[in-house]
């Protein structure tokens, strides 16, 4: 049975991880307005260098800030935190992350579960390319491994439910859908999401500058190249 | 040089980590005991930032190619250099062609070796530690295995014998024990537990599960009920985060987590009592005990001081 909430959260409100980190919520739920404000306190925070400050982890709706306490002391930056998340200037049209293009082979081994993303949508595997392709998506946050970029703007119509039983290897730059999310593989990694094609342009090099090509806060379109070409 | 005899149960090499690449998806590695790994180095005259061995429950056997200086800190095992045992939390002269040998765990569960110069692995996003997972840093991206070879840098030539038999005072270690109360700050999502789940929580034993490794402890204990969703929408985890999965049992994230999760993080392991989890391997019984976040970073200040 649940009990009552009485604690109703009123958004932003700044949070402590432990010792050496706030979380900055913006509300509780995916929503791109507020991945928009997670990203612009992150590039304010980023551009302002405030010291203390050693790394910032921005996410669906919420961004972690991590300190070091010999530094700054927790409640000046909690309040600097708290100000900068309901000052205006996280309101201003976000200023468009990178366009990043994307080509992508659909179906066939790139993207071996292309026919059962149209099996479960009732679509043609080719509307299923036309309607992934279209939309700009933005880079809600990486996570989950090594530059797995989860996109935010997957049309409706494409939600599919993950794999009942989740691959061991899945390609890098494999292009996946769970649920109503779509996102890149940048490494080899186990997954679980519908893999409906791959880029074959390299996301993640150790020795580039910086290593991963996809960021936090950009736009990303795929541009479908035919999987025989 | 050092040869790898016999590998261990894991073995890995690890440096002081690879932090500022979570917003990547990159977590920040490291040895788990991060006091015992800095002792170590000390007491060889290395870096801070010098590369050395986390050693996992049944250690290795090596063999040094060079003279040099190792020191053993953490966990507590039976240790000899050639037929000669010697103790750990001291430095420890060995000679080219000795044979360092790792025998019976007598208390914790991660020990981490230190040698003169440090071992010389290539740099990767800045730092020699293994992420396993990901399969990159340390050496090629995996644990040690025997018949590898480990590079050491050029201050194992260098080291004087008179640096040897010095000994790490035990007042500046990690007061380890084996069923450790751990203290935690609470939230950021503890509304997430009804209040009699938070107070169970901070009142319950937990046993470390055999789930357990360089990503999370799984502690086993009553379940917690949930008053609101057993998701969240996913966000940045931290070394020491205590997530509660749908089950009611809670996880302990450590070095080698995920760098962002969707389970409700209840509470955090304060950073002066991970080394404290570090040493416990499973079936330990650890207990957790809510404090404020001045008296976190007062025992996180104090926790440096000593290193």
């Amino acid at each position: 049975m649940d009990t009552p909430d009485t604690t109703v959260p009123v958004y932003p409100r700044v949070l402590p991880v432990g010792e050496s980190a706030f979380t900055v919520e913006f509300g509780a739920r995916v929503d791109p307005a507020l991945n928009r404000r997670v990203h612009a306190l992150d590039a304010l925070l980023r551009r302002q260098d405030r010291p203390g400050i050693l790394e910032l982890v921005p996410s669906y709706r919420a961004l972690l800030v991590l300190y070091d306490p010999g530094r700054v002391t927790a409640p000046e930056l909690r309040a600097q935190l708290l100000a900068l998340a309901q000052g205006g200037d996280l309101e201003a049209p976000a200023p468009e992350g990178r366009l990043i293009e994307l080509p992508v082979r659909y179906g066939g081994e790139a993207g071996p579960d292309l026919d059962a993303v149209a099996a479960h949508t009732g679509l043609t595997p080719e509307e299923v390319i036309r309607l992934h392709s279209r939309p700009v998506y933005t880079v809600a946050m990486l996570g989950f491994a090594p530059g797995f970029a989860y996109l935010l703007g997957l049309p409706e119509r494409l939600s599919t439910p993950r794999l009942s039983t989740p691959r061991l290897q899945v390609a890098p730059g494999s292009v996946g859908i769970a649920g109503s999310q779509t996102g890149v593989y940048a490494l080899n990694t186990p997954g679980g999401w519908q893999i409906i094609g791959r880029t074959d342009l390299r996301l993640f090099d150790p020795v580039a500058d910086p290593p991963f090509r996809i960021e936090a806060g950009d736009c990303v379109r795929f541009v479908a190249h035919s999987a025989d070409a | 040089m050092l040869e790898v005899l016999a590998a261990g149960a894991l073995t890995t090499v690890q440096d002081r980590g690879r932090p500022g690449w979570a917003r990547y998806g990159v977590p920040p590695s490291g040895p788990v005991d991060a006091a015992a790994f800095a002792a170590a180095n000390r007491l060889v005259g290395n870096s801070p930032a010098a590369a050395g061995l986390e050693i996992t429950l049944a250690g290795p056997t090596l063999r040094a190619l060079d003279d040099c200086l190792i020191a053993v800190c953490g966990a507590a095992f039976d240790l000899w250099v050639g037929r000669l045992p010697v103790p750990g939390w001291h430095s420890v002269y060995v000679r080219a062609g000795s044979v360092i040998r790792f025998g019976a765990l007598r208390r914790g569960a991660r020990a981490c070796l230190a040698v003169s110069g440090g071992i010389q692995v290539p740099l990767f996003l800045g730092s020699r530690s293994t992420y396993l997972r990901g399969g990159f840093g340390g050496k090629e991206g995996r644990a040690l295995q025997a018949g590898d070879r480990l590079l050491l840098g050029a201050g194992a030539l260098r080291s004087p014998i008179e640096a040897a038999g010095v000994r790490w005072p035990s007042k500046r270690r990690p007061p380890y024990c084996s069923s450790p109360t751990l203290r935690v700050v609470l939230g950021p999502q503890d509304d997430h537990l009804s209040p009699a789940a938070v107070s169970r929580l901070l009142n319950a034993d937990y046993v470390l599960s055999p789930a357990w490794d360089r990503m999370g402890a799984r502690l086993m204990g009553p379940p917690l009920d949930f008053r609101k969703a057993t998701g969240i929408v996913s966000d940045g985890v931290v070394t020491g985060s205590i997530q509660v999965v749908p089950d009611g049992q809670p996880i302990i994230a450590l070095v080698d987590r995920q760098t962002t999760g969707g389970y409700p993080k209840v509470a955090t392991v304060i950073g002066a009592d991970l080394p404290l989890l570090a040493q416990c391997p499973p079936g330990a019984t650890v207990r957790l005990a809510p404090v404020g976040i001045a008296e976190a970073q007062a025992a996180l200040l104090a926790f440096r001081g000593g290193l």
